[in-house]
């Protein structure tokens, strides 16, 4: 597969063109942008594979991006970055359609390895996302829970906790499947079932944090 | 021999006076502040103040809180046929501000100018009201005429209060530029007044024509008239300075945060900066720093707390949070901690936390691993930490018998009550310590 085509989306300049000198061999980086409109604008127009998507923009959240560009064009991929791991910014994006959730701290060859995954249509989870979704979807039936429409949306799967334990841990998709005698691409579609599940269901913790948010 | 004097005696004294003991707000609850008057010289207290600040100064004064000296006062003042409101301005010019030295009237005695103003106003307001007495002596003239001394202290306080006091003062005299055309007024003032002097015209009429009728309800229309026509000419200014008063104490408020994170961001931060220029030749302490001021400056900002104040009340994410801070404090290696749920710790759960920091300490100490991950779980049997590195790992038959970390500090701790502790490691693989621990069933906080 040919180096993925990315669009930055990020207000500090700095760390624009930091990701684009490290990331640059590895990804072709067709366009950056500063602020939500100009976003938008650019990501319609060059159609890039990914877009690696900061949560915070003068402008509005970053979700406004991912919404603004999802109906329109569906087949590009959003990765969100932030420098914060507010389980709030996490869902806001991943709610809004992103496919994955990585923190600034993340090193370059995760950084490109994140983005070849979620170019080819998988989620990416940082080891803190785990975390947070876990938390979210403890203890089978939470009691606040309401009467859930689909309970097969509001719970996890024993194995897809498996999977979201060892990422949290810091394991890589090749180690878990080596862990638990799977192949890679399981956990990825393990962690993609995840990701639906963080998006469609209506667990209180998540609905609430959406709705604090005003993104219900 | 003389007794001390009051407030000498005063075993609150040593809080210091209200002008010492910082900005408002901070002094505690009114039933508080009741018994702890400071017992010292009288002060006006210019922070709190509708008018001169003389209640608040009372209040502080006194131990009372400010809103009963208020009520008090209005009382006096509606007892008293309005001697409370000269009376107040009396108070006014001669209590020194707090932190002040001199009182207003020290200063005004020598401004010529303002005398004169002074007496030219209240011999004008004389004036007006002998003719008004002359036409109709109601209560209202016995009431406006203690005003005479408070119109001509307000001149003098005017002349010579500090400004701040003086902008109060204007706010006060807003209308009355405005009516006599002293400041600019637009049109929608203009219309204002006019319609307030259509209906006070209407309502006097109406009130003095009651005289000639005796119909009991018509003077009432007229009250109401004269009432609507006052709320009407005065009823915004009110509103602006309810507002202005409003405003001034929100600016208040955000210039001391303002202060507030100053002097966090000058503790944490740039204190930590000047640690990383000094230490700029070694990377591993500039990582280490640069880590524990993040760590810090995060939880401040997102999860308001406060680093320096010690966890009253250790929960089990908190404990999993102190062994991520203190072996990066210690070793330098970075700890990425992830914990699911939380709950109260109680001894199986201490003995759990500290099985996982002398694993943790171990991976930093040995391994030379560049991060360190901690996984910490809470269901509803059980808790669980995992701590794993990618370190060179070991042979755990090649292990001293002498050494006792593993064996005692986790292996022991966690066998004695009941948990269990499974090291999977070899030379080159890393090292993944599982800890679980039953949990007695306690309320979890998930």
């Amino acid at each position: 597969m040919s180096a993925p085509r990315v669009v930055l989306v990020d207000d500090h300049g700095l760390f624009r063109s930091g990701v684009r000198a490290e990331l640059g061999r590895q990804v072709e980086v067709v366009g950056e942008a500063d602020d939500v409109q100009p976003a938008i604008d650019l990501i319609a127009s060059v159609l890039p594979d990914v877009v690696l998507l900061d949560v915070h923009l003068p402008g509005g959240g970053g979700q406004a991006v991912v919404q603004a560009i999802k109906a329109d064009h569906p087949e590009v991929r959003f990765l969100a970055l932030s420098a914060s791991d507010a389980p709030e910014d996490v869902i806001a994006v991943i709610r809004a359609g992103a496919r994955g959730y990585v923190t600034k701290t993340i090193s370059t060859a995760e950084l490109a390895d994140a983005v070849r995954r979620v170019a080819a249509g998988d989620a990416v989870f940082s080891h803190r996302l785990a975390g947070f979704v876990l938390d979210a979807f403890a203890g089978g039936q939470a009691s606040d829970a309401k009467p859930s429409f689909d309970p097969e949306l509001d719970q996890l799967t024993g194995r897809e906790r498996e999977v979201l334990r060892l990422i949290a841990q810091g394991y890589t998709y090749k180690e878990i499947a080596r862990e638990l005698y799977i192949s890679v691409k399981t956990v990825e579609s393990h962690v993609s079932s995840v990701l639906r599940k963080l998006q469609l269901s209506t667990r209180h913790q998540l609905t609430r944090w959406a709705a604090e948010r005003r993104l219900t | 021999m003389e007794p001390p004097a009051p407030w000498q005696r005063d075993p609150s004294w040593h809080r210091g006076p209200p002008w010492h003991r910082g900005p408002i707000g901070h002094r505690g609850p009114f039933w508080l502040r009741r018994r702890d008057g400071h017992g010292g010289p009288l002060r006006r207290d210019p922070d709190d103040r509708l008018g001169g600040g003389v209640a608040a100064g009372v209040a502080a004064w006194k131990g009372f809180s400010v809103t009963t000296v208020r009520i008090v006062f209005v009382l006096v003042t509606l007892v008293s046929a309005g001697w409370g409101v000269p009376l107040y301005v009396l108070a006014w010019l001669f209590i020194p501000a707090a932190g002040a030295e001199a009182n207003i009237f020290s200063k005004a005695r020598s401004d010529s100018g303002g005398v004169r103003l002074a007496v030219g106003l209240a011999s004008l307001l004389i004036f007006v009201l002998l003719v008004a007495g002359a036409l109709n002596g109601g209560w209202f003239i016995s009431w406006a005429w203690p005003q005479v001394f408070s119109i001509a202290g307000l001149a003098l306080i005017w002349r010579n209060a500090p400004p701040q006091e003086q902008a109060t003062l204007r706010h006060l005299l807003e209308p009355l530029g405005a009516a006599t055309g002293d400041v600019a007024p637009n049109r929608r003032s203009a219309w204002r007044l006019v319609i307030a002097a259509v209906l006070m015209a209407g309502g006097l009429g109406w009130l003095f024509s009651a005289h000639a009728s005796l119909a009991l309800l018509r003077p009432l229309g007229g009250v109401l008239l004269v009432i609507a026509a006052i709320v009407l000419a005065l009823g915004p200014w009110w509103l602006r300075i309810a507002r202005d008063l409003a405003l001034e104490r929100q600016a208040k408020a955000r210039a001391e945060e303002r202060v507030d994170i100053a002097s966090r961001v000058h503790d944490s931060v740039l204190q930590t900066l000047a640690l990383i220029q000094r230490r700029a030749d070694d990377p591993q302490k500039v990582v280490q720093l640069a880590r524990l001021q993040e760590r810090e400056l995060r939880s401040w900002l997102f999860e308001g707390r406060d680093p320096n104040e010690a966890d009253e009340e250790l929960t089990f994410a908190g404990g999993v949070r102190q062994i991520q801070q203190d072996v990066e404090a210690t070793y330098g290696v970075p700890v990425e901690a992830v914990t699911v749920g939380d709950c109260e710790l109680d001894e199986n759960l201490g003995a759990l936390i500290a099985a996982a920091r002398e694993a943790t300490v171990n991976a930093a100490k040995w391994s030379g691993a560049s991060v360190i991950s901690l996984f910490a779980e809470v269901e509803a049997g059980e808790a669980s930490i995992v701590v794993r590195d990618r370190g060179k790992g070991f042979d755990p038959e090649a292990v001293p018998a002498d050494r006792k970390g593993l064996a005692e500090s986790v292996h022991g701790r966690m066998a004695r009550r009941g948990g269990t502790a499974i090291v999977t490691t070899a030379p080159g693989e890393g090292t993944k310590v599982t800890l679980k621990m039953p949990r007695t069933m306690t309320a979890s906080r998930t």
